[in-house]
């Protein structure tokens, strides 16, 4: 019996009193002191050692639903052909139509269904990368379920995080959504061909973003028109 | 609602622990939540209930300490409680702030029978 509190098994070093006497043997409190994300960090850590080992720069993509993640790999992978191999990761609730959107750009892909999960988590990528097998050298883009709060909080093991947004969106959308903003390297602000027909200013996206994140950038393109694939497929190369 | 997926992930490190002592049933977790973790209370709880089905916390209790969001900054050093995320500091308006605390979301205890 414990001489502190009266309670009964001895207490380990770590663990504290439950200053229950009377009834020792009902309850003990032991501490963990460990994050919720713990396990998933952990496997991320893995992840980010596997692609380092194989030279694969993986990005994770996140935006709202219908943001042009798809439509911008599509263009992407056109643009990188014979250059560089590219495999994509395609997170959705839902269906294969980005894998095949994909496959048909050229590029390799493996598509995971979440169910009603919101977020790709850094095991569901282990997996995906081994059924892909990449080359050494390779551009692994990760395009995570359409949603800009849950994804942000899992680490899957990607190099950078790339926030997508449309100008369709809002330009706000940085002060409405700040850990995504916060969480990524780059953001890309897409469907800029639409400007003339919303009321979005992308300098105060821009200024909004960096308010949450002075160190992000930003680039405005179009996977419509291709406006602006220069400076992002100048950012790619200068990751690796 | 990754509140879900993270009661998943609090009931698991639960379960860990309690299994490395040997004991038989969790009756309480202990979650720390700080401000600006990015979980809702509400749906948490909600998630939890669901996480602990037919395993060793099933009917455990939830406890929920919650942790204000602090802020330190780099430029004046002062230290000050945030109410929401920013990175401006409220004493001398530099972008310099950085979040201290209150930003996580963790199993800091658990009370097994
Ligand atoms: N005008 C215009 N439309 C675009 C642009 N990029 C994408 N779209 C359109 O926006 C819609 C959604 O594009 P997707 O590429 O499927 O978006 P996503 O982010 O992959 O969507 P989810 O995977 O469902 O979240 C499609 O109808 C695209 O044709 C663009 O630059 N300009
Ligand atoms: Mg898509
Ligand atoms: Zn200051």
């Amino acid at each position: 019996m414990c001489t502190d509190c009266g309670c009964h098994p001895h207490h380990p070093d770590d663990t504290p009193h439950t200053g229950d006497p009377g009834d020792g043997y009902a309850s003990r409190r032991l501490l963990v002191e460990a994050a919720a994300t713990a396990a998933n960090d952990e496997t991320a850590r893995h992840n980010r050692e596997a692609f380092r080992r194989q030279r694969l720069t993986a990005l994770n993509l996140m935006s709202s639903p219908g943001a042009g993640k798809t439509s911008i790999l599509e263009r992407t992978i056109r643009h990188l052909a014979g250059r560089r191999p590219v495999y994509v990761i395609e997170g959705d609730q839902q269906t294969r139509n980005d894998a095949e959107r994909i496959e048909r750009a050229g590029a390799t892909a493996v598509q995971i269904n979440t169910g009603s999960g919101c977020h790709l988590e850094a095991g569901m990528v282990a997996r995906a990368v081994e059924r892909l097998d990449p080359l050494p050298g390779g551009l692994l883009f990760i395009e995570n379920v359409g949603n800009l709060v849950c994804p942000a909080m899992f680490d899957l093991g990607e190099q950078a995080k790339v926030v997508i947004i449309s100008v369709t969106e809002g330009d706000d959308k940085p002060e409405k959504y700040p850990y995504m903003f916060r969480a990524a390297r780059l953001c890309l602000i897409n469907k800029t061909d639409l400007l003339p027909y919303v009321d979005f200013d992308p300098g105060r996206c821009r200024q909004l973003a960096r308010a949450v994140n002075p160190h992000i950038t930003c680039i405005e393109l179009s996977a419509r028109t291709g406006e602006g694939f220069d400076a992002w497929l100048q950012w790619l190369s200068g990751l690796a | 609602m990754h509140e879900l997926s993270l009661a998943c992930s609090l009931v698991d490190l639960a379960c860990q622990r309690a299994q490395e002592e040997g004991a038989s049933r969790i009756t309480a977790l202990e979650v720390e939540v700080g401000a600006l973790a990015g979980v809702m209370r509400e749906a948490l709880a909600f998630g939890f209930e669901a996480a602990c089905r037919d395993t060793l916390a099933q009917g455990a209790r939830l406890v929920i300490i919650e942790e204000p969001a602090k802020g330190v900054c780099s430029a004046c050093r002062v230290t000050c409680r945030l109410a929401r995320f920013t990175i401006t500091c409220p004493a001398c308006g530099a972008a310099a702030l950085e979040i201290s605390g209150g930003d996580r979301l963790c199993l800091r205890a658990i009370e097994v029978a």
